[in-house]
């Protein structure tokens, strides 16, 4: 006799009279596949936990965002933020794409160049630059962005010792609405430093001022803030034109749009709740195309977007260890990776998918990382099928800030694969090994002796 | 540690407990446990008969009863004594 598929035995309260604000719970959809390759065979082939980024994704939401864009201001550049995932193949195909490369360190500057981007399309953001950093910035004709008045009276010394005429912009804040204030980068709007700095600029034979930035946050869910950001750097813009009769290049609006990704303490999924890239563009252009410029005098508009480019086109797959009961009665699972790999819980309530179907039953679970911490918690709540030892998952919109803010810690960071437009895996970071973890240590002769037993 | 005798169990999953007004449901699985629970079953038993007619290894379904019966208990469905 062929005997019956197994499923662990469960019992769940039901609560009579309280049903569920939102309807049923969200069906577990089950995800066997990513772009038709099988999430087993991936894990077979590379191992778990494993990352996985999909090449038709990331070219569909950069298609997307510049035709967006493109069909309501005449003149669109975005440029790729680094820091949001910097995996050379990644970053190759944004700039295949057409996008320039925004960096905030020496250390992302030389990986631009490495990427062949060429000098003059790098945007070098960010409050730490060396002197060394900023003469080959402008031996290479990149855009500076000037984070401070230290940085701005060291590079008008450099620029004269080194008979440089670097392009520069300065980075402004300002209070568009939103709070926190995100007042530490740049030099402020509305007590005059911005201002200030314009006119220090301007009068400085050595540098050109170009542009003016700002980013006024990440994962911004107003997009009047945007807004606002534009109309106070079009006034800048305007006042150095008629003070200084001096035209300004470009405005750079910076990043922050928000993936559809919850945050954690959200009442409603993200899906439903984030405004579309549509909705910036909108409050963006709309706010430079009515503040009155002529046409000819439009200013060209760089975007740095980075979350809302990748974050939808990286999966994070990964295994199931162990379950266990907690001491209230609570389900748990523990997963073969934590918050070490998977950086951005701090923030998400992800989507996660079984990989397998598990039946129709469903249970509240609390996931675990493997870390031995206390905050190695990956989701505090979440319905999924029941569960066995070994049965996969997969998390996703991990695209973002994971593959830069990784950590390693008491294990190695896993591989990455990219799924490229015809659904073949390539590797494009391998897991790291004990070997490559210690290569950068040094053990002091006195230590090398054996240690006695 | 026995199944308490007044809980009412349908072949369905549907668990009725007339003492509290609590209701719960359970899977396929776990209404048969409950059933030769009430049979008075002992677990070797219980292990046994789900062995031999699911498709799971003997050391995998104890750990899942163990754990099963744990929310039995934390849900006040079994006799203590
Ligand atoms: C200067 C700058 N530009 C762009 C970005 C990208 O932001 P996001 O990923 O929110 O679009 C950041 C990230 O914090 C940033 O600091």
């Amino acid at each position: 006799m062929e005997k019956l598929k197994y499923e662990r035995p469960i019992i769940k309260k039901l609560n009579t009279g309280f049903s569920n604000k939102f309807g049923s719970q969200l069906k577990n959809e089950v995800v066997t596949h990513l772009e038709g390759v099988g999430v087993k065979e991936l894990i077979r082939q590379y191992g778990s936990p494993l990352f996985v980024i999909s090449e038709k994704q990331i070219r569909r939401n950069y298609q997307h965002a510049v035709r967006v864009f493109k069909t309501r201001y005449p003149k669109i550049q975005f440029a790729w933020s680094y820091k949001t995932n910097y995996l050379n193949a990644v970053c190759k195909i944004f700039h295949q794409e057409g996008s320039w490369a925004e960096v905030v360190s020496g250390f992302e500057y030389e990986k631009a160049l490495g990427n062949g981007v060429p000098g003059n399309k790098i945007i070098f953001n960010g409050p730490d630059k060396t002197d060394e950093q900023l003469v080959k910035a402008a031996r290479n004709n990149s855009l500076i962005h000037i984070d401070h008045f230290d940085e701005l009276y060291s590079l008008i010394k450099l620029s004269e010792e080194f008979q440089l005429k670097p392009r520069v912009a300065i980075r402004v804040n300002m209070d568009t609405g939103i709070y926190p204030k995100w007042d530490r980068f740049g030099f402020n709007y509305e007590n005059g430093q911005a201002w200030n700095a314009i006119t220090r600029i301007i009068n400085c034979e050595n540098l050109n001022l170009v542009g003016l930035h700002c980013h006024i946050g990440t994962f911004m869910l107003e997009t009047g803030a945007y807004a606002i950001a534009a109309v106070k750097l079009c006034d800048l813009l305007r006042n150095i034109k008629e003070k200084h009769n001096k035209t300004i290049q470009y405005l750079d609006m910076g990043g922050g749009f928000p993936s559809s990704n919850t945050l954690k303490g959200s009442y409603l999924p993200g899906v439903d709740t984030v405004p579309t890239i549509d909705q910036f563009a909108d409050a963006i252009t709309g706010a430079i195309l009515d503040f009155g410029f002529r046409q000819d005098e439009l200013p060209l508009l760089i975007l740095e977007t980075g979350r809302a480019l990748i974050d939808d086109a990286g999966f994070l797959l990964g295994t199931v260890l162990a379950n266990k009961r907690l001491s209230d009665g609570r389900r748990s699972t523990i997963l073969d990776f934590g918050v070490n790999t998977l950086f951005t819980s701090f923030w998400y309530d992800f989507k996660i998918s079984p990989a397998q179907d598990g039946g129709q039953y469903t249970e509240e679970t609390v996931l675990y990382g493997p870390l031995c911490m206390n905050i190695d918690i990956i989701s505090e709540n979440i319905t999924l099928p029941l569960l066995q030892k070994g049965d996969h998952l997969v998390v996703h919109r991990v695209g973002a800030y994971n593959m830069t803010q990784w950590m390693q810690f008491i294990t190695l960071r896993p591989n990455v694969v990219l799924l490229d437009q015809e659904g073949h895996s390539h590797l494009i970071r391998k897991a790291e090994t004990l070997d490559y973890i210690e290569s950068a240590e040094q053990i002091p002769a006195y230590l090398k002796k054996d240690t006695p037993s | 540690m026995r199944f308490k005798r007044n809980i009412a169990t349908s072949e369905a999953g549907f668990i009725f407990n007339p003492a509290s007004g609590d209701s719960f449901s359970s899977n396929p699985i776990g209404s048969e446990i409950l059933t030769q629970l009430k049979e008075d079953k002992s677990r070797q038993e219980i292990i046994e008969v789900i062995a031999s007619r699911y498709d799971v290894e003997k050391n995998q379904f104890e750990r899942d009863l163990e754990d099963f019966m744990s929310q039995l208990r934390d849900y006040n469905l079994l006799d203590e004594n």
